[in-house]
């Protein structure tokens, strides 16, 4: 640990802050919490909300993970996980199950999350209204009055256009039958673990200056027709790599011929089942090769 | 039979310009009001008034007995989209653009709690075939209408529910004349299947005459002549109302 | 049905230095059910004056216009606009309408107002656009495009489409050929016939003669002209 730095980079006050911020998130579920959101050194994008809730949920026993879709080994995960390695001198590891502070950018982990464990979310636009109701002032006193029919004109569009509710992440649910959330750009396939999740669940806007909340075991459902119920939705296909039908897949281009492959973009999920001696068709040494 | 609507000495003011003040009528179910009168005649803010997109001043505004201004806004959003309708001059003010036809004239009752597509789309539908809009077309946007399509659209978008009050600004100006007939029309039959009270602002004397029963004349904010249309129209009784009737070709 | 008593009408005109233009003066008039009494005197006399006020049209300066009751002279507007709808109806000399709305539908609206169904009024407005001899394929056409005659027979048919009990007729016969001129003496007669009270503008003296009990000259009732 460097020592020109506070405990995980942010000063304690602004830390106690985003505390309270959470506090109150967790207090009122789904519900968008302001916060004084802080330049951090990184652009905004890059999870700065989500920087700056694990900032402040971090203490030195923790044990962090960090994945970008899924994956443990991109860029921004990598770039994070350091970032706090150096400022926050906390142990990382790549295991769901020996985490427990995990931050994501638009997805939940396979492995399902345990009691004690926190899953923090980088969220770039907080608010599901938005797309239909530009004004901020609007969506707040329709958030306060629950007038929440514009989210069904939003999935009746996308009947009317695709034949299905097309919206494939971020799909927009209402917790605890009261607020409706934007649940960050994850996969809808993984909507179903926002509900009556053990862990506890930070949703950090960084650009928009918000927070939002689901504290364990949260009644979340998903926004549907009676004639066109919610799906989570997959690839159908089984990961290449290690064989798992249940998990999300990423599909890869392989080559200019229109070679493809799908493979978990949960990465520690399907590293984990590798080493116990699954094999997809591509696997190196697979069975279907 | 009750007051749809029972307005007494309704002021707006504007810090010291005058909005209009010491308006009075009362609205029945299936009746229709004119207001007529040049711009700046407080007409529209009247009508503003009345939607509760302007608070008043002074005075009382009673919706079927009840008054507004004592009202929490929580219920006046419930009632303005379910029993009251507004139909602004600009159909693009009053439509969602970047959405489906469907999708406009079913907002508001998804606003309601219908969460059945099939059935939204079937009272979409109903709803188009009614205004004289191809149901066909139920997928396309606004934007592909012509400017008298989308406001018999908005029209559309407003009825579903089935509003008692419906508060229209300008409703045929900037339409040529046949599309305004059909407007017109259009009007007249759904007052009269549905019952509804109807406020039509306008400036245009022979929208009045087809479409009022009675009219109100304004000037600078004050009401100057109210009465039967027909009446106002043939026998202005203020000097202001001669000059209006004898300034526009035969209506 | 119809009792006008000490009528006076005057217009002032605000725009022409206020000048106040007096046009009836006591006029009186009584019209007993089943009885058609017509208005006459020279053009300008005021005959579409008082029609016009019995219609509510133009307000009274003072007297009473009691039609079935009411007094149209001191009626709110909601309260002629009921008067018309169900006790009072008018022939006017000129068919004033939406346009574009099929004739059919033209005829049927006063029955529409009354809440009458659609069909059974579509179907009492086509019986009498045949009567009156407007050929069947014009009846889906908006009459805006009519010839005078038939536009005045389109009129007609809608005067006649709900069995008013008090029934105001401006020169039902003008601009007719004689046999709808027949017709429409039918259809005055009938309406006689079933107790209504009816005032008409006759400037055909025979068709007068033919349907009206007696005469009210309104010249009786022209103030003299203060030059």
């Amino acid at each position: 640990m460097t020592e020109a730095y506070s405990f995980a980079y942010l000063d304690e006050s602004t830390k106690r802050m985003i505390r309270r911020t959470l506090l109150k998130a967790l207090a009122v579920p789904g519900y968008q919490v302001p916060f004084a959101s802080r330049e951090m050194p990184m652009p905004y994008g890059w999870g700065t909300g989500g920087v700056q809730v694990t900032a402040a949920c971090l203490v030195p026993e923790d044990v962090l993970k960090v994945i970008d879709q899924g994956a443990d080994d991109t860029t921004n995960a990598v770039s994070i996980r350091r970032f706090f390695q150096r400022t926050a001198g906390v142990a990382v590891t790549e295991h769901t199950t020996e985490a427990s502070l995990i931050q994501t950018r638009h997805r939940i982990p396979e492995a399902p999350l345990k009691e004690g464990q926190i899953l923090i979310y980088q969220v770039p636009i907080p608010e599901p209204l938005r797309f239909l109701e530009p004004r901020e002032s609007e969506t707040r006193k329709m958030h306060a009055l629950e007038e929440y029919g514009l989210m069904h004109v939003k999935l009746y569009e996308d009947i009317a256009r695709h034949g299905a509710i097309a919206t494939s992440y971020g799909y927009p649910v209402k917790v605890e039958g009261r607020y409706v959330m934007d649940p960050s750009p994850i996969p809808k396939f993984d909507n179903p673990k926002l509900s009556g999740n053990p862990a506890i669940q930070l949703f950090g806007a960084g650009r928009e200056s918000r927070i939002h909340a689901l504290p364990p075991y949260t009644r979340v459902v998903n926004l549907d027709f009676e004639d066109h119920p919610f799906e989570p939705t997959k690839a159908d296909a089984a990961c290449d790599l290690c064989g798992a039908t249940t998990s999300y897949l990423d599909e890869v281009i392989m080559d200019d011929a229109g070679g493809r492959m799908f493979c978990c973009s949960d990465t520690d999920f399907c590293a984990t089942r590798r080493a116990a001696g699954h094999a997809g068709r591509l696997a190196p040494g697979g069975e279907a090769a | 039979m009750s007051a749809l609507l029972q307005v007494e000495g309704l002021e707006k003011r504007y810090g010291a310009r005058i909005g209009c003040t010491g308006v009075s009528f009362d609205l029945f179910p299936g009746e229709v009001l004119g207001i007529v009168g040049e711009s700046g005649s407080g007409k529209s803010t009247l009508l503003a008034c009345l939607a509760g997109h302007l608070a008043a001043d002074s005075g009382q505004i009673l919706y079927r007995g009840r008054d507004l201004g004592a009202m929490a806004e929580p219920e006046r959003r419930v009632l303005a989209r379910t029993e009251w309708a507004f139909v602004h001059q600009n159909p693009r003010d009053g439509l969602r653009m970047g959405v489906s036809a469907g999708a406009n004239v079913g907002e508001r009752l998804m606003a309601v709690g219908a969460r059945h597509y099939g059935a939204i789309r079937a009272a979409a539908e109903d709803w188009l075939g009614r205004v004289e809009i191809d149901p066909g077309r139920i997928d396309d946007r606004p934007r592909a209408f012509s400017g008298g399509m989308q406001q018999r659209l908005q029209i559309a978008r407003n009825l579903v529910t089935a509003p008692r009050l419906v508060l229209m600004d300008e409703p045929t100006g900037g339409l040529d004349v046949s599309v305004q007939a059909r407007l017109l029309d259009l009007l007249r039959a759904l007052v009269r299947e549905m019952g509804l009270g109807v406020i039509i602002v306008t400036h245009d004397l022979a929208v009045a005459r087809l479409l009022a029963d009675r009219l109100m004349v304004m000037k600078d904010g004050r009401v100057i002549e109210a009465g039967l249309t027909d009446q106002v129209l043939d026998d202005p009784q203020a000097a202001y109302t001669q000059l209006l009737v004898s300034s526009v070709l035969q209506v | 049905m119809i009792r006008i008593e000490n009528l006076s009408k005057s217009f002032t005109l605000h725009n022409q230095g206020g000048a106040v233009i007096e046009v009836l003066r006591g006029a009186a008039l009584s019209v007993a059910p089943g009885e058609c009494v017509a208005l006459t005197g020279a053009s300008g006399a005021g005959k579409s004056t008082l029609m016009r006020m019995i219609w509510g049209n133009y307000r009274a300066a003072s007297g009473q216009i009691l039609v079935g009751g009411l007094d149209v002279a001191q009626a709110s507007p909601r309260e002629i606009i009921a008067l018309r709808r169900d006790r009072l109806g008018y022939v006017s000399q000129f068919l004033r309408v939406v346009p574009r709305v099929p004739t059919r539908r033209v005829v049927a609206e006063p029955l529409l107002a009354l809440g009458m169904g659609e069909a059974e009024a579509i179907a009492r407005a086509e019986g009498l656009l045949s009567t009156l001899n407007i050929p069947e394929r014009l009846w889906s056409l908006s009459p805006t495009t009519f010839s005078g005659g038939e536009q005045q027979r389109v009129n007609i048919a809608r005067g006649f489409a709900h069995p008013y009990p008090a029934l105001l007729l401006d020169e039902p016969t003008a601009s007719l050929d004689a046999v709808n001129r027949e017709v429409v003496l039918g259809l005055i007669a009938a309406a006689k016939a079933r107790g209504a009270a009816l005032i008409g503008i006759f400037h055909d003296e025979a068709a007068r003669a033919r349907v009206a009990d007696r005469a009210v000259d309104v010249t009786a009732f022209t103030p003299a002209r203060a030059a």
